[in-house]
């Protein structure tokens, strides 16, 4: 059983990383420093909506990138929706591959939109799993009775 | 003075298609003690007001009063400028045309930087306009915006009432990046007092204040013991 200084580490250790590798930006703390005791689970709840949000729409890509007929405009929405979403929450590297989504949008390139698809939907399952793991040990900490790091 | 916090508090409506935009800009604006209604679009948003279209001919529009026939007291309206059907720009246009609607602020945001679109909202009567993410700092200088829509209230004291462009902020204490005068009407303080302690959470206030403030904990489950 880890004691609450060994999982703190571990926390501390985990955050750092996603934040040098540009999993997260700024706006995630902005987001935890919403949170309070009123509305303890606001950063959960926020990213639970970006996951469900964001799984459609990589499912609406999948499918309007498959079409014979690319409808270029449909696809911009939704990879703009994404871009913006992403960004909302902090997302970094998603919201990165969704800049260059829309260039290829732009320039209608169907090849370079399901590269882009394709990097995206790797970000996005990169990112998410690093968020599920970073709550997990934010639980893990104050389970063992420690309580989260001040942001 | 006995009034109650709930009449003093801003109501705030903001217009956003994205849930999750709305559910940031909820929180943002709760955190600053605002009343908060979100809607997802400008329809909605003009239909929530209780619009009108052939609302033209007003003698006298007042500020927003108790006494004019909107429907809900509503201090400032934040709407997204990208959105399906009704722009954030359609809609600020039809609040600006409206005798009724037009005292009320407008804020734009936009995940855009996009220089025309920003110039040609603030033409159009927005008084600001802010990148998305929207942040604790941006929702801090909506605070004298609103203000002004209280101004013929009959609760306030004539200080309060409209000083032309006023750009310094009367009702936030002294933020660390600006220097500010501090006066303060007593309803103010005491508003935010009752607002504290109904929060029960002093430090938050502060850390809104104040900017980033590094003491400011984050208490999620310190109430919970395990052994």
């Amino acid at each position: 059983m880890e004691s609450v200084n060994q999982l703190q580490r571990k926390l501390a250790d985990y955050t750092s990383s996603l934040y040098n590798e540009n999993f997260l930006d700024e706006q995630f703390i902005q987001l935890q420093q919403l949170a309070d005791e009123s509305n303890p689970d606001f950063v959960v709840e926020v990213v639970s909506l970006f996951f469900e949000d964001s799984d459609r729409l990589l499912n609406e890509l999948t499918k309007a990138l498959n079409q014979p007929n690319v409808d270029f405009k449909k696809v911009d929405a939704h990879v703009h929706q994404l871009k913006g979403s992403s960004s909302s929450i902090g997302a970094l590297r998603v919201q990165k591959i969704c800049i260059a989504f829309r260039n290829y949008c732009e320039q209608q390139i169907v090849e370079g939109c399901l590269k882009c698809l394709q990097q995206v939907k790797n970000e996005y399952t990169l990112v998410k799993n690093k968020l599920e793991t970073l709550f997990k040990l934010e639980k893990q900490l104050v389970d063992a009775g420690g309580s989260l790091p001040v942001v | 003075m006995g009034m109650v916090a709930a009449e003093q508090q801003f109501h705030v409506l903001a217009v956003d298609d994205s849930l999750i935009d709305r559910k940031l800009i909820e929180r943002l604006f709760r955190t600053s003690a605002c009343q908060v209604t979100t809607v997802d679009s400008g329809s909605k948003a003009l239909e929530f007001l209780g619009f009108q279209e052939n609302d033209h001919n007003h003698p006298n529009p007042p500020c927003v009063s108790p006494h004019n026939h909107q429907e809900v007291e509503i201090n400032l309206i934040i709407t997204d400028y990208c959105m399906p059907g009704m722009t954030g720009y359609d809609l600020l246009k039809k609040i600006k045309e409206s005798s009724s609607f037009r005292n009320i602020p407008v804020v734009i945001m936009s995940s855009e930087n996009v220089p025309s679109r920003i110039n040609r909202c603030l033409e159009e009567g927005a008084e600001e306009f802010f990148l998305k993410p929207v942040r604790l700092s941006d929702v801090n200088k909506l605070k004298p915006h609103m203000m002004k829509t209280k101004c013929k209230s009959f609760h306030e004291p004539e200080k309060i009432v409209t000083k032309e462009n006023q750009e310094s902020p009367e009702i936030e204490k002294v933020p660390s990046e600006q220097s500010q005068p501090q006066p303060k009407t007593e309803l103010d303080t005491e508003q935010i007092q009752q607002i504290q302690q109904s929060q029960g959470n002093n430090n938050k206030r502060k850390s809104i204040e104040e900017g980033l403030s590094p003491e400011r904990t984050r208490p999620r489950y310190s109430s919970l013991t395990t052994v």
